[in-house]
């Protein structure tokens, strides 16, 4: 029986290669059928190993169903069909093909029951989100393109060469909880951790999200970090080094996206900083906690798309993505202002938003376990979330001053996407049930209670008191903050270039230097003993017979004093 | 298209102004009202999610300008000599 379950993922990998040929509306009907094929075969897959094959010594498991694995295949599955709505009217040929690869990759991986499962579909999606970006087709993109790839083949090689130690020395390739006991769970974290944006290498994410095309960043921002997130919730809760590694990611985050000129930038800084409250929830560890991360990373890939399809339709229609070039959007495109608005409640976790139902459960672990201080800085982070995503985003593109621009909504397919997500929004804040039946532990958590309310609502409203009355510490420049990748798009390079050329100046030196002494020295024996030299002329008779007397009398005084 | 918008109207905003500060001070006035659950005693002080809030976001602004200071570049920074840089 299990021969007849289609994996979900490889119906998104196979229709990828079928896109290509198809055109029309026959290609927009495969773009929204596929996810939903996805959606069901993810719905009537058993739980446990479904597939088993044996390869070299070992059983693999590359179809596994469970509770967390679901949600995540869920999720990505629907971001699959949001994204492909919004991308229909994509000119480039190869982005949607990319796309579905990519999506189904990461569904591959919510699936995968052994490592190396895991890390073939890690590296499709390396492949997929690469030719994302490569397919928005200009040089900036492309050269992004090659710096992301290097990053993830970089991590990609760090969980390759954990997976082979892991299996080498325990000789179990199931994909079980692990602790860091050892160089190849290390090397495993470490590689998990790349893809999640963590330090030091967070940089690679709001150097190359905001380079794709208007519909490609929508793509890239829902599967890479949360299969990370996916992947660690498994692999390595409650390890507490994740905690202060998700903290630090989260004021990351805020701080550099209060900084960001770029719409799209903004956003993928949010993105790290969401991802960072979704790690620090894995690393407190209780039921509560995980839960909070698995349902924050599920109504995240929600808002976070919405949010970037509006700012897509921004660059759509008006080819700008500097918050310091828009402004005023909301005259003529009400619709995308709304839709962008709603995504900015959710992410602040506003009251019957989606976000309000899922971030607070890591909160709510961080009180449970008495821990003050994560509290307190999880709380601040809320409050800036509110600041820098919640009000910034919405206001530098949509309102601030009026640039002048009267640009019209987008077609329709990007409306109805945005429309579908912002209603999603608000459905998974109002009716909690069904993400909270989803999650893999019991929820024993009620999030609508007065005083929760009371207490958010002075949150935010007091951030967005501080945004308005520090506005001008906030006005925009047309500046960029350098960042990580500063090290090797500058730093290396010019390093490189230096220690090459100087390389060259001191061969070139020597040579020169040899080439001199030698002339010099012939030089010199040219002097001495040449035909016109001291050595090499002749002398005349007298002084010969001058010296050679000098001589005999030095030897006759030797002698006598000897 | 260009028409005035209600909201291009100066006397509207500062409307809006004022409804923002109302709801400001109504959501802090009812605390007192709501039967609040604190787990640590710092959150039982008078509006504490109120004024943490207001302060974190104002020390978060100030963080972010003196990086600015040192970090910011024009963004045509990676620009110069992009086929040699990267």
């Amino acid at each position: 029986m299990s021969e007849l379950i289609i994996h979900p993922g490889l119906v998104l990998i196979g229709g990828a290669f079928v896109l290509p040929w198809l055109h029309g509306r026959a290609r927009s009907a495969v773009v929204l059928l596929l996810p939903l094929i996805a959606l069901a075969s993810v719905w009537i897959l058993p739980d446990g190993a479904v597939w088993q094959v044996h390869f070299l010594d070992l059983v693999l498991t590359p179809l596994e169903g469970g509770k967390l694995g679901r949600l995540f295949a869920t999720i990505f599955a629907i971001m699959a069909f949001g994204g492909g709505l919004f991308a229909l009217g994509q000119k480039s040929r190869v982005e949607l093909s990319a796309a579905m690869l990519y999506a189904g990759a990461a569904i591959g991986v919510a699936l995968a029951g052994d490592l190396v499962t895991v890390f073939i579909f890690w590296e499709v999606m390396a492949i997929g989100s690469t030719l994302v970006l490569w397919s928005a087709g200009t040089p900036a993109s492309y050269r992004a393109s090659l710096r992301y790839l290097m990053i993830h083949l970089a991590g990609g090689v760090l969980l390759f060469a954990g997976v082979t130690g892991h299996v080498a020395s325990t000789g179990d390739v199931a994909f079980a909880r692990m602790d860091t006991d050892s160089v190849a769970h290390w090397l495993i974290f470490a590689g998990f951790l790349v893809n999640a944006g963590a330090p030091p290498l967070s940089a690679w994410l709001p150097d190359a999200y905001p380079e794709a095309s208007w519909s490609g960043t929508v793509f890239l921002s829902a599967f890479t970090t949360k299969a990370a997130v996916y992947v660690l919730l498994r692999g390595f809760p409650g390890h507490e080094l994740l905690i202060w590694v998700g903290l630090f990611m989260v004021f990351y985050g805020i701080v550099y996206a209060l900084l960001e000129n770029d719409m799209r930038r903004i956003l993928a800084y949010s993105i790290v900083n969401q991802v960072g409250f979704m790690l620090a929830g894995i690393g407190i560890g209780t039921e509560m906690a995980l839960n909070g991360a698995a349902a924050h990373a599920f109504t995240h890939i929600i808002y976070k798309a919405l949010l970037l399809m509006s700012a897509g339709s921004v660059l759509y229609v008006t080819g700008r993505r500097k918050c310091s070039e828009l402004g005023g959007l909301f005259h003529s495109m009400p619709l995308t202002t709304i839709c962008g608005s709603i995504g900015a409640l959710a992410i602040s976790s506003f009251p019957l938003t989606s976000g309000f139902i899922s971030k607070s459960m890591v909160s709510q672990a961080a009180s449970d376990g008495g821990l003050l201080i994560v509290w307190l800085l999880l709380t601040a982070a809320s409050a800036g979330v509110f600041l820098h995503a919640g009000i910034k985003f919405p206001w530098f593109v949509f309102f601030q001053k009026d640039s002048g621009l009267r640009p019209p909504e987008p077609p329709a397919s990007m409306r109805w996407a945005m429309v579908l997500f912002a209603f999603l929004c608000i459905a998974l804040g109002v009716w909690t049930e069904p993400l909270y039946a989803l999650l893999p532990y019991g929820v024993d958590y009620v999030p609508y209670t007065a005083a929760h309310v009371v207490t958010q609502l002075q949150l935010l409203l007091f951030s967005g008191l501080a945004f308005f009355l520090l506005l001008p510490w906030l006005k925009r420049t047309l500046t960029i903050t350098l960042d990580g990748d500063w090290i090797y798009r500058r730093f290396l390079p010019r390093w490189v270039r230096f220690g090459s050329r100087g390389f060259d100046t001191l061969r070139g030196g020597v040579g020169r230097a040899t080439t001199a002494a030698l002339g010099w020295a012939l030089f010199q024996i040219e002097q001495r003993s040449g035909p016109q030299g001291a050595l090499g002329s002749t002398w005349p008779i007298r002084s010969m017979a001058l010296w050679v007397l000098v001589l005999l009398l030095a030897y006759l005084g030797f002698y006598y004093g000897g | 298209m260009n028409q005035r918008h209600w909201l291009d109207d100066p006397r509207h905003v500062k409307l809006l102004w004022r409804l923002f500060l109302a709801v400001l001070a109504a959501v802090v006035l009812v605390e007192p009202f709501v039967r609040l659950h604190p787990y640590f005693a710092i959150e039982g002080v008078f509006g504490f999610h109120a004024w943490y809030g207001l302060s974190a976001c104002a020390a978060m602004i100030f963080v972010a300008k003196a990086l600015g200071m040192l970090l910011k570049r024009p963004d045509t920074y990676y620009e110069e000599g992009a086929g040699d840089d990267e």
